[in-house]
């Protein structure tokens, strides 16, 4: 391949009021990754240019910036596959402010993940004589989550995060998934109980963003939804979130549909005045424009095979009664 | 005989977004395409009932897609959150032979019925592009649509995660846009195509979902697109019913990607239901 534009985002804090992109032209050695790039940059054309780096094997996590507008680890990625007619266009990650250049000030993502208490809390008043051990089917339970190498790519391109700062995020999300499902830890229902909290795992849009751009197992989005039914199997039901997903439940297993009137109301909460005089508004523009849900609720035929399918379900629920046991909500 | 499919309509195209149905069944009509609307299939979960209690929302919609194989039939979505959501239940199955057996266990206990992994579910774009092809819906435009700046809003689902994405590079898709150019529409390339419309946290945190409802629309409007298309009825209703509430002044109209293709066709504008928008589409029509 011939000599490849890196267009790369310069900017010093303090120092520069605006960001600005500096070109620098590279010929691609075959197989080069996207570090190797920089790091031969730097070495023979700016030594002035500022990026994080440390393992150069996707171990440690330093080196995430975006490439082309998406968040990746740049000793996983080889340059080859970046090039978009003759450039690559590097910026720091996103949802964060900028120190200089690619190195971003990472502490609203520390400040997170301490929100969760990420260590172990084991049951103290029961120490055991030697380490407690688990099972491999209990380790396999957090697995994943385990393999996050804390890169903050998740956090770069989640959406959430890009219109409320005070979101945990998703990598603080599989965290706390990785203690939530730690068969030693014994502050699983208070782990449950915090993120639950407003701003917590239930304001999650899923929008993938973050399995997309995770370089590990880790997938915070598949660990969000298993932390979600975590929370609902502990009767955790005290939020709208929650709330939502018992509405869907019922209204599936009544109608085999969702039914858009009662969602809203049952999400909202039932004697919620407040909440429920705020989606009035939107209930009568849509009325005028005949666009309201028909008020009679529609059923799907044989919903009848919808219902006996949830009531296995229920009885399955009732059957495990460890692992928290309860299904509010259920008859 | 010609193309048929199994249509899962979703919740909305039967609620509040009828005229998605209406439209998608004149379009297909007029391509000689047989749709059998599947009135039996329950709700796909919308990734929140799976949320409740994956197993359950498996089976359900392990479900549709036996009744799917039953009719012999390949399933059609005209919702992207149903259409991933539908993939993703899938994907949990084929990678897990015991974990399906499981499934079917119940499935047919419950209802005598099984999936055998056959049904294939793709969304009505993809159909269109793979089945039905561009070429043959350029011969049935009669109102190129020429004078219409048109922004595509892929939806979450449809891109994201890419394991399941149905787009060929869904990084930087070209699939909407092909479909609107060749019913003459100019597309527009602005930031928020590819990003997430906040409607699935609308009863959770309203504001951080208006908020991001409004960056998309905001950044359409500001790269000169007259409106806004999408092809998830979800993404349509937080941009489109709620944006009044939004930003009064950005009136952009939202419209299914099927309607637009309807007004190629030579449908009337009532006839696709883009009067039951609550921002109305006549302005950004009128060039036509």
């Amino acid at each position: 391949m011939g000599d490849v534009i890196f267009r790369i985002y310069r900017f010093e804090a303090g120092k520069d009021s605006a960001p600005r992109y500096q070109e620098y032209k590279l010929a691609l050695e075959p197989g080069i990754t996207l570090l190797n790039c920089l790091n031969q940059i730097r070495g023979s054309q700016d030594g002035t240019l500022a990026y994080r780096m440390s393992c150069g094997s996707a171990i440690c996590g330093s080196c995430a910036m975006r490439a082309n507008g998406h968040a990746l680890l740049a000793c996983k990625t080889q340059a080859s596959s970046l090039v978009k007619n003759g450039v690559i266009q590097l910026d720091p990650l996103g949802n964060f402010p900028v120190l200089r250049d690619l190195v971003v000030d990472l502490e609203p993502f520390w400040s997170s993940l301490r929100q969760v208490k990420p260590w172990l809390q084991p049951d103290t008043s029961d120490e055991p004589e030697r380490e407690r051990l688990q099972t491999a089917a209990e380790f396999h339970r957090i697995d994943y989550a385990t393999t996050c190498i804390l890169c903050a790519s998740c956090w770069s391109d989640c959406n959430v995060l890009e219109v409320d700062k005070k979101f945990l995020g998703p990598a603080t999300l599989a965290k706390a998934h990785r203690y939530i499902f730690d068969s030693r830890d014994a502050k699983t229902q208070e782990r449950l109980e915090r993120i639950a909290e407003p701003r917590g795992v239930w304001d999650c849009t899923h929008c993938g963003e973050c399995s997309t751009r995770c370089p590990t197992e880790t997938k915070p989005l598949a660990r969000i939804e298993e932390v979600r039914e975590a929370v609902m199997i502990a009767g955790v039901t005290r939020s709208p979130g929650a709330r939502h997903a018992m509405g869907f439940r019922e209204s599936i297993k009544w109608f085999g549909a969702l039914n858009e009137n009662y969602l809203p109301v049952r999400s909202m909460g039932f004697f919620n005045i407040i909440g429920l005089l705020g989606i009035l508004p939107v209930g009568l523009r849509m009325m005028r424009k005949r666009k309201a849900p028909p008020l009679l609720p529609h059923f799907i035929d044989k919903v009848g095979e919808v219902r006996k399918i949830y009531k296995r379900f229920h009885e399955l629920r009732k059957e495990a009664g460890g692992g928290g046991g309860k299904y509010e909500g259920d008859e | 005989m010609g193309l048929q499919y199994a249509l899962f309509t979703g919740c909305v195209a039967k609620g509040a977004g009828r005229e998605l149905l209406t439209s998608t069944n004149l379009v297909l009509n007029k391509l000689g395409v047989e749709l059998f609307e599947m009135s039996d299939a329950a709700c796909c979960g919308a990734g929140v009932a799976s949320e409740d209690n994956v197993m359950v929302s498996d089976v359900v919609n392990a479900r549709t897609f036996a009744l799917a194989e039953e009719r012999g039939m390949d399933i059609m979505n005209i919702c992207v959150t149903c259409q991933g959501v539908h993939k993703k239940a899938q994907h949990r199955m084929a990678e897990d032979a015991e974990y399906t057996a499981q499934v079917n266990d119940v499935l047919k206990g419950e209802t005598g019925r099984e999936y055998k992994g056959k049904a294939r579910v793709r969304h009505f774009a993809k159909i269109l592009i793979e089945d039905i092809g561009l070429e043959n819906l350029k011969k049935h435009v009669v109102k190129p649509l020429g004078a219409i700046k048109a922004a595509a809003f892929y939806g979450c689902y449809a891109v994201r995660p890419h394991t399941y994405s149905d787009l060929k590079n869904p990084d930087d898709p070209d699939e909407m846009e092909l479909i609107l150019e060749a019913i003459g529409a100019k597309t527009v390339n602005y930031p928020g195509r590819l990003k997430c419309c906040g409607f699935p946290i609308l009863m959770m945190n309203k504001q951080n979902s208006l908020t991001m409802a409004g960056a998309v629309v905001r950044s359409a409007k500001e790269s000169g697109a007259d409106c806004l298309v999408t092809q998830c009825p979800l993404c349509h209703l937080n941009m489109d019913a709620y944006q009044p509430e939004i930003d009064e002044s950005l009136q952009t109209p939202v419209i299914h990607i099927q309607q637009l293709i309807g007004l190629a066709m030579g449908f009337s504008a009532q006839e696709l239901g883009m009067d039951t928008h609550i921002v109305s589409p006549s302005g950004a029509l009128a060039a036509i």
